[in-house]
């Protein structure tokens, strides 16, 4: 087991770049990411892991960041929405007017961007699955399910 | 020269890669170094006399850099009375009311702080309903209702009451209506508080600078009525407020009050002006900010056989909570438009607002209209099984058309209201409506169509205004500077549109200013009631004549000719007759240089406003009165398939078919409706706060307080019709908020024909069907 107390500097990989940050035991990886590294593309939205606002990849699968310890986040890879560089699915967000307020659209971008990568003919019962972590309160999700079917070669 | 339309194009919005990137910034991203954290104590009862709060251990635990209490600022604030204290004084109104506030170095020491403050309670009497508010001897919410400052002329407080104000409605003869009628009948209804649940929490950050300056940088739908409020409040001029809003995570009437901007205000001034940040939690932004009014309503029917309305007679209570804020003007609206969209010669109609021990109320999507809808429109259904009558018939027959008055009395025009029967028609089409409205199916499952009918107005302040300044780059693009505020429907994108359909150039050369600063931008009255592409809109079609007639003038004067010969297109002005002969905006906008060396002309700059027309208050006694400067009508159906086993449902198809006078951008109108039509299947089948017997929520967080999620929508089907609005900005009208409107009324509507129960509230769940259908009798409560 890790132990941390007090200050301590720590080396994360966050979109293909090792970062020092310094951080307390204490520190959500939310709160890390957007007010030690300025990275605040990742949202509070509940801080309790009901929203999906704050989605992020951890050694690419989704995970909530309000609901993990920066801490535990050493030695894995961690992408955040400024990891994605024209990413299939920000098109076909932007295609299929997939967001309004755009709140939320961090989050959704990651769990499909995550779906995407690990289930490429994913039926619509398991896209249901996935996205079913995150809220949005503008759209309809019909928007949002026309863009992750258009880059998943939905077969089976 | 002439280029392709700019609108009824699905132009993407303007800021859509910032969005998709995760680069936009909202107001709680941008946390300059230095920034103090402000936290906010909450009540834990919901009516109780503040007989002590001790700071002393606040004041001393680490980081903390100011304490503050109602001691300190002894003001009331409210748009139309003032009646809310910003933190509570001598008594809490609702569970989750601000006490006090710790500004502190991090957000951890405020936190940490706010839990060393004592607070001593006697508790008094709960007002936890309607019913509570309204009886004989009900314990007072406020004891000085009746002394307070009341900022509107209309408004009507009841002196030792818990009633805020009554509306009533008096057109035409009740006798009358009903001695004419066949069939008389009553029902009463109920829609819950509930919440409006912006993804983005309210959040603000204030500081005061040295110069005396007070900048407010927040979360809001309102930057014109932040300064105004404040100032009010702390009797600080007007224009030594700045309120800057950068794009806001989604409104839905939320975010139009003043609310946070007062406590971080406060928290700067404790702190010598340094400027703090308050962030509410979500279990804040629920419990502690205004959320949605709650209804209950009786209404009587009469009608003839053949299914004409001839009376109507409703009562309405709206729960504002525990403070009136824009309450009474919702209620205002419900008794305005109390009949829907239907023509009824007798209307009798008295709303009241009322207060509660619940959190206090502001504007929500639909201002009011979504309850009316619900109720007229489960009469209209129960009308027409009573008479055996096809729903969609019955409301073409009392479709309300140009000629009739509205229940105030206003003059219905062709000019001022969308096109109700063809609405109709389409979704008749488009439902497959005369497939059946009910159909058993080989599983035993019931399939139902249910629908609904709905009309809205804006409800505005008689005064409403906008305004627009168009300035030009030197390559001759424009710069478009409002006030309104995006808060998610692409409404900046959509000025763009109009902007460059009426300029003839291509929508990329219009430069959005996306954020809101009250320093450079005019005034707009607030982005809300489904208004600012109409009020902006009009404002940018006389900010781009004011423009074009600039430009003509110059051109003229480059070209030799009378400005009568030139037209404009492609951002150059040319010869009507030969369109060869041109000059390009680019070097006339700053002033021209002629070829010889003379320099004339001058920097051309664009302005537009636009005024509410017509409008006038309502009449004390009749109701009569203009409010609103257009009608948005439409007609919407939910399909849904029901388990008579099991007591449950799925939803199928929804359907809204709305005339939007004319659609700017057809994709963001589709996506905008469905999220109303999202929003509306979220309180028809969820959305409510539960409250305990003392009067708190219990629940506050998005665990307990259930919203749609992916996968739970049904088929969305939204179509247009397109009747032009005689003074919109290309024929637009509101539709903002309309997707929401008759949803659960068509939602309750199928639910009650596919169990032959008749559902008179919302939410409705598996849980109360069966409880209906058995009694509930295997409750083991």
């Amino acid at each position: 087991m890790i132990k941390f107390s007090g200050k301590t500097v720590l080396n994360l990989n966050i979109n293909g770049e090792n970062l020092d940050v310094v951080v307390k035991p204490s520190d959500t990886l939310l709160y890390t990411l957007r007010n030690e590294l300025g990275l605040t593309g990742a949202k509070p939205g509940c801080e309790n892991g009901d929203c999906g606002s704050c989605t992020v990849l951890i050694d690419d699968w989704p995970i909530k960041s309000c609901l993990m310890l920066t801490v535990e986040a050493k030695d894995k890879k961690i992408t955040t929405i400024e990891g994605l560089k024209n990413a299939p699915i920000q098109k076909a967000f932007v295609e299929n007017f997939a967001f309004q307020c755009g709140y939320c659209t961090s989050g959704f971008l990651m769990v499909c961007n995550s779906l995407a990568l690990h289930k490429p003919k994913a039926n619509n019962h398991t896209i249901q699955e996935w996205l079913q972590s995150n809220i949005c309160r503008c759209t309809g999700y019909e928007e949002i399910q026309s863009a992750i079917k258009s880059i998943i070669n939905n077969e089976i | 020269m002439n280029i392709n339309s700019q609108i009824g194009v699905s132009t993407p919005r303007k800021e859509s890669w910032d969005k998709v990137t995760g680069r936009v910034k909202y107001n709680g991203d941008i946390i300059p170094t230095g920034t103090l954290h402000g936290k906010i104590l909450t009540s834990v009862y919901s009516h109780a006399e503040i007989l002590s709060i001790n700071t002393s251990k606040a004041e001393i635990s680490s980081g903390v850099q100011g304490v503050v209490t109602s001691a300190q600022i002894p003001i009331l604030t409210g748009p139309l009375i003032e009646d809310r204290p910003p933190l509570a004084k001598d008594k809490v109104r609702y569970f989750g009311e601000p006490i006090a506030i710790v500004v502190a170095n991090t957000e951890e020491e405020a936190e940490r702080a706010v839990r060393l403050i004592e607070v001593n309670y006697k508790p008094l009497p709960v007002i936890n309903s309607i019913n509570d508010a309204i009886k004989p001897d009900a314990s007072l919410v406020h004891d000085s209702l009746g002394t307070y400052t009341c900022d509107a002329d209309d408004i009507f407080p009841k002196a030792h009451t818990n009633i805020v104000d009554e509306i009533n409605i008096r057109k035409g003869d009740m006798d009358i209506g009903f001695s004419e009628s066949d069939i008389i009948f009553e029902s009463t209804f109920k829609l819950p508080q509930s919440d409006h649940i912006a993804m983005e929490t309210r959040n603000v950050k204030a500081e005061i600078l040295p110069s005396g300056k007070v900048v407010i940088y927040t979360s809001t739908q309102a930057p014109s009525s932040v300064q105004k409020d404040l100032s009010k409040a702390f009797s600080i001029p007007e224009s030594d407020i700045a309120v800057k809003v950068p794009l806001v995570g989604g409104g839905f009437g939320g975010k139009s009050n003043t609310f946070l901007e007062y406590l971080a205000f406060i928290a700067s001034k404790a702190v010598n002006g340094k400027m703090v940040k308050i962030s509410n939690t979500r279990e804040q932004d629920i419990m502690s900010a205004p959320s949605k009014i709650e209804v209950e309503a009786t209404l009587k029917i009469g009608a003839t056989k053949d299914g004409m309305i001839k009376a109507l007679r409703s009562r309405y209570y709206v729960n504002c909570g525990a403070y009136s804020d824009s309450g009474p003007r919702m209620a205002r609206a419900i008794a305005s438009e109390c009949s829907g969209p239907y023509n009824i010669e007798n209307i009798y109609c008295d709303s009241l607002a009322v207060y509660t021990n619940h959190p206090y109320v502001t504007a929500y999507r639909g201002f009011g209209h979504l309850s009316l809808t619900f109720c007229i429109e489960r009469m209209l259904d129960k009308l027409a099984k009573k008479l055996d009558i096809d729903p969609l018939e019955l409301r073409i027959r009392n479709g309300i058309s140009p000629k009739d008055l509205s229940p105030t009395q206003a003059k219905i025009k062709p000019s001022n209201i969308g096109n109700l029967s063809k609405c109709i028609d389409r979704l008749k089409e488009l439902i497959h409506w005369d497939e059946g409205s009910i159909v058993k199916m080989a599983n035993g499952n019931i399939r139902a169509k249910g629908v609904s009918c709905f009309w809205k107005t804006s409800s505005s302040p008689i005064d409403a205004s906008s305004a627009v300044i168009l300035t030009l780059t030197s390559s001759g693009e424009i710069n478009l500077n409002c006030s309104v505020v995006e808060i998610g429907p692409g409404t900046k994108t959509a000025l763009a549109q109009i902007l460059a359909e009426k300029m003839g150039m291509d929508v990329n050369k219009i430069h959005v200013k996306l954020e809101v600063d009250t320093e450079t931008a005019p005034i707009h009255w607030k982005t809300v009631a489904s208004m600012s592409v109409f009020m902006a809109g009009n404002a940018i079609i006389n900010a781009a004549e004011d423009l074009m007639t600039q430009i003509r003038h110059i051109g003229s004067k480059v070209l030799d000719c009378s400005p009568a010969d030139l037209d404009i297109s492609n951002q150059r002005v040319y010869l009507k007759d030969n369109p060869n002969i041109f000059i390009d905006f680019k070097d006339i906008v700053h002033g021209y240089k002629d070829p010889l060396g003379f320099a004339f002309g001058k920097q051309i700059i664009g302005h537009g406003t636009y005024f509410m027309k017509d409008l006038t208050i309502m009449n004390k006694e009749t109701g009569m009165g203009y409010v609103g400067v257009s009608w948005s009508v439409g007609a919407q159906a939910v399909e849904i398939e029901y388990d008579p086993l099991e007591f449950s449902y799925r939803l199928i198809n929804a359907a809204t078919v709305i005339d939007a006078g004319k659609v700017i951008n057809p994709k963001s109108a589709r996506s905008v409706i469905m999220g109303g039509m999202s929003m509306g299947l979220g309180l028809s089948t969820r959305e409510e706060f539960i409250f305990d017997d003392d009067g708190m929520i219990e629940n506050s967080s998005l665990r307990t307080y259930k919203v749609m999620r992916f996968g739970e929508q049904p088929e969305y089907i939204v179509d247009f019709i397109e009747t032009p609005q005689g003074d919109g900005p290309f024929g637009a009208r509101g539709m903002g908020e309309h997707g929401i409107l008759g949803m659960p009324a068509a939602f309750a509507n199928a639910i009650s024909s596919a169990t032959e129960e008749e559902f008179d509230y919302i939410p409705i769940t598996p849980e109360s069907i069966w409880k209906v259908k058995t009694g509930g009798k295997y409750d083991t409560f």
